[in-house]
């Protein structure tokens, strides 16, 4: 049996693992990092990636199954056929290409990948034990923990078989007939969206009074139209009991339904990889379910340190990446504090959402401003002019405190909303700001002057 | 459009005259009603006057550190001309409607048919007096900063908690953090403190400060000061605070100034010549029966004096938990004229910076002060050894026009015994 000894040493090669190692590497970190499957974590092999892939192709799907149909561009077309099979093997692609693209990073970063499974002994001592069996002992000052989350099960719908975690679904090869969809959460419903749109019968089962809990009203109704259009049915207040004999048993309320499905999809949250590495034998503090972490992303044990999903909500890959970057460099003696105002957070729902800040729910008595796409000329020649764009703000001071959007293709907004939340700017700074005509980011600048009492456009 | 003015209000019993402290606007500022428009400065408290309209700052009726009598103008508004207070509205005089007509340019340009009041600049900073340090923002508030500007002042120590940001909704600028590289620089630098200097900080002596300079150069001028300095042992009475703490429960937490309070009524019962005011204009001399104890405190904007009223009514918590309400009220500025003026008597306790021993001013028109000096473990001869001994001294000053020195220290004395025995204190017949 080898020891070796090391500065840092990251269990977890997803956002938050790979960026922190990548960075301690360019600092001049002796580094490991540990990772048993491909490098890039869930949101470049099983996540955010391979779900946008999808997604877009049932886009395409369904904007080539519209001009079989009457459209307003004068377009004639054939009804359209997809081959799942050919779009799942281009999404790998995808995929392959981002994680070859991280290894050669973490590479130039001179960091040691280490493909195997992880042991924690102690707060210093890791045995990885290889894929080909053979095991390492490592000795590490720094030990940081980016294992991440996995699916949260049902314990009456297990996966395996016709139920099916978000991992399964995205590598379906054929579009199933009926999909039930357990969760309406932004996972269920952007996959049962882009399912919906591929052609399947699908059913969203949410146990909540509303879609999208953590949103308020206002930003999901549009969605909500969206799904109608789509022919997606959707029950709320709603509890998936049983499946058996390709139907799905939901307790609505008091009665009892049942719904054909051939697939049950189940995204019902996301649990922490805290277990079954010797993590325990740590005793770390907790926070919930989740790792207690200081705004320096220290655990209750000194020189441990965790990042991303295992930290708890909002679990975004961005969130993680800027964690792995701060621990990183706290590791290397920089003074960097976790002091981030803003965290956008997307759904790649159908018409997009983008939250920003605090909701109107959450800011008290503040003001709230907004400008519809209906008034924007871009939307309107997308033909897509259906949400608006929303401003929450200080009634003294104009200060943004969160700012919204749901529409189509607003996902590229969540930039400037992030950047206008991190500068501490003003309802004026945005107002002033001139943006190129025609885009749907002339409807952020009216929301502004809108707030300011100074509206244009409407 | 119709020019009202502000008036000085009444701010309370006997005030006469009042001294502008900051403004919150300048002439052309949009107010809305309520909006503070200036502090004004009383005996010691600080007065905020607000607006009665919404509307344009016209003119102000002085400068700061100005001072103007009670019903004279504070300020004049331009504004719409409703809901005019009948008092306000015959402070008008003739001359400003015309002055207002004769300018129909200005009032087109500066009043809009609805005059968009969210667009008015939000009141200023408050601002304390020059060389007063004082929070930049709410305690608990997020400083507000750019990542960029947040990096730099991280990576130079400086806690943005305690830099005033200029920008809009109170954001630290780049330069605001400019200024204090500047500020800390200058000091430390060894290359700069060989460079000559020029240039001279001019501070104007207003407000508080200028009570304060007042009040001493008139308790310096008038009375000769006589100090005594001695040292007690206070092993057994903080022994007795301690144990008192332990078992006080819900109660205040009592510090050495209700024991002081305590020594002090009982000391006066021999010596009703130290709870006395020296009318020295008059040539009399007052005794009081009540002790209204005064309790030098320091607050943000300086030296305050709040009045324990009637001390010798307090039990030893009841005592601390008025104190303990006093200071906090000081501290605030929100202490009632009354809390703070008719002490008959006054201790200064500087608390664990308190000094070997000091020279304490008297505060006019009182005849005597106590001083309390840091505590500390020192070694004293019992006769045979060393012992350590919780030593305190205290430094009384006394008028020595009215107070011989054979009276001031037979005062000390007592206050010594009652102080080292605590419990002379509390033996009411027997002492």
């Amino acid at each position: 049996m080898t020891a070796r000894a090391c500065k840092v040493l990251i269990i977890g090669g997803g956002p938050g693992g790979y960026v922190a190692a990548i960075r301690a590497g360019q600092l001049g970190l002796d580094t490991v990092l540990v990772e048993q499957g491909a490098v890039g974590g869930t949101c470049l092999n099983v996540g955010c990636i391979p779900s946008k892939a999808l997604i877009h192709t049932a886009e395409v799907f369904s904007d080539a199954s519209a001009l079989a149909l009457d459209n307003p561009f004068g377009i004639t077309s054939a009804a359209p056929q997809i081959d799942l099979a050919r779009a799942v093997a281009w999404k790998d692609g995808i995929v392959s290409r981002l994680t070859g693209g991280v290894a050669t990073l973490l590479r130039k970063a001179r960091v040691n990948v280490l493909q195997g499974r992880a042991q924690i002994m102690d707060g210093k001592t890791v045995e990885v034990t290889a894929t080909d069996g053979t095991v390492e002992t490592l000795r590490c000052e720094n030990l940081v923990i980016a294992t991440g989350a996995r699916a949260q099960t049902i314990p009456t719908l297990p996966f395996g078989g016709d139920i099916l975690s978000s991992t399964e679904v995205l590598a379906l090869e054929t579009v199933p007939k009926r999909l039930c969809v357990v969760g309406g959460g932004y996972i269920g419903l952007e996959i049962g969206t882009a399912m919906a749109k591929l052609g399947a019968q699908v059913t969203i089962v949410e146990a909540a009074p509303q879609l999208l809990p953590l949103h308020d009203g206002d930003l999901i109704k549009p969605v909500a139209k969206r799904l109608a259009a789509l022919n997606v049915q959707v029950l709320t207040e709603a509890r998936a009991q049983n499946y058996a004999d390709g139907q799905l048993e939901v307790m609505v309320g008091e009665t009892r339904e049942l719904i054909a499905a051939d697939k049950v999809l189940v995204t019902v949250g996301r649990v922490p990889n805290i277990d079954g590495f010797g993590l325990e034998s740590l005793g770390l503090d907790r926070n919930g379910r989740y790792l207690a972490i200081d705004g320096h992303c220290r655990t209750s044990m000194r020189g441990v340190y965790a990042v991303g999903d295992v930290t708890g909500e909002p679990m975004l890959a961005h969130r993680a990446m800027a964690q792995g970057d701060l621990v990183a460099r706290v590791i290397a003696g920089e003074p960097v504090v976790w002091d981030k105002r803003a965290m956008p957070a997307v759904c790649f729902t159908d018409p997009e959402i983008v939250v920003v800040g605090q909701l109107p729910t959450q800011a008290g008595d503040a003001g709230v401003a907004i400008f519809p796409f209906a008034g924007n000329g871009r939307a309107m020649t997308r033909d897509r002019d259906d949400g608006f764009v929303r401003i929450v703000f200080t009634r003294e001071s104009g200060l943004v405190l969160g700012i919204q959007a749901v529409g189509a293709g607003v996902s590229e907004m969540a930039g400037q909303f992030a950047l206008a939340l991190e500068m501490g700017a003003t309802l004026t700074d945005i107002a002033a700001t001139i943006q190129a005509h025609p885009t749907q980011s002339e409807a952020v600048q009216e929301a502004a002057l809108k707030g300011l009492g100074m509206a244009l456009h409407i | 459009m119709t020019i009202s003015s502000i008036k000085v209000p009444d701010v309370g019993e006997g005030v006469a005259e009042v001294e502008i402290v900051v403004w919150h606007v300048k002439p052309g500022d949009l107010v809305r009603e309520d909006d503070l428009l200036a502090d004004v400065m009383t005996d010691k408290a600080t007065v905020e006057i607000p607006s009665l309209f919404a509307g344009t700052v016209v003119d102000l009726g002085g400068a700061v550190g100005e001072t103007l009598a009670v019903g004279g103008v504070l300020c004049r508004i331009e504004h719409a001309g409703t809901g005019v207070e009948p008092e306000v509205r015959n402070a008008v005089h003739a001359g400003e409607r015309v002055e207002t007509a004769s300018e129909p340019n200005r009032e087109r340009t500066t009043a809009e048919p609805t005059p968009d009041i969210a667009k008015a600049e939000p009141p200023t900073v408050h601002k304390t007096p020059a060389g007063m340090p004082s929070a930049p923002r709410p305690e608990g508030q997020t400083p507000l900063a750019s990542p960029a500007v947040r990096d730099r002042a991280r990576r130079a120590g400086i806690d943005l908690r305690t830099v005033p940001g200029s920008g809009p909704a109170g954001r630290i600028t780049d330069t605001d953090l400019d200024a204090v590289f500047a500020a800390r620089s200058t000091p430390r630098s060894s290359a700069s403190t060989r460079q000559r200097k020029e240039g001279t900080e001019r501070i104007p002596v207003i407000g508080l400060r200028r009570k304060i300079a007042d009040r001493m150069a008139l308790a310096n001028a008038r009375i000769p000061h006589i100090t005594v300095i001695e040292e007690v042992d206070v092993s057994a009475l903080e022994d007795l605070r301690a144990t008192m703490n332990d078992e006080r429960g819900e109660r205040p937490k009592l510090t050495l100034l209700p024991f002081l309070a305590a020594a002090l009524r009982r000391a006066f019962i021999d010596h009703p010549e130290m709870n006395a005011h020296f009318l020295d204009d008059e040539g009399i001399i007052e005794r009081h029966n009540a002790i209204h104890l005064g309790i030098a405190t320091m607050t943000p904007n300086g030296l305050v004096v709040p009045v324990l009223r009637n001390a010798e009514t307090y039990g030893l918590f009841g005592a601390a938990g008025e104190i303990a309400r006093l200071a906090d009220a000081a501290r605030q500025g929100k202490a009632k004229r009354e809390e703070l003026s008719g002490s008959t008597f006054t201790i200064t306790s500087l608390g664990p910076l308190g000094a070997l021993a000091t020279t304490p001013i008297i505060n006019h028109p009182e005849v005597a002060i106590l001083g309390v000096n840091r505590m500390a473990v020192r070694p004293m001869w019992d006769g045979t050894q060393f012992v350590p001994r919780r030593m305190m001294n205290i430094s009384a000053s006394f008028d020595h026009r009215v107070i011989d020195g054979w009276n001031a220290t037979t005062f000390i004395q007592r206050l010594r015994a009652l102080l080292q025995t605590p419990a002379l204190i509390f033996m009411e017949d027997e002492a």
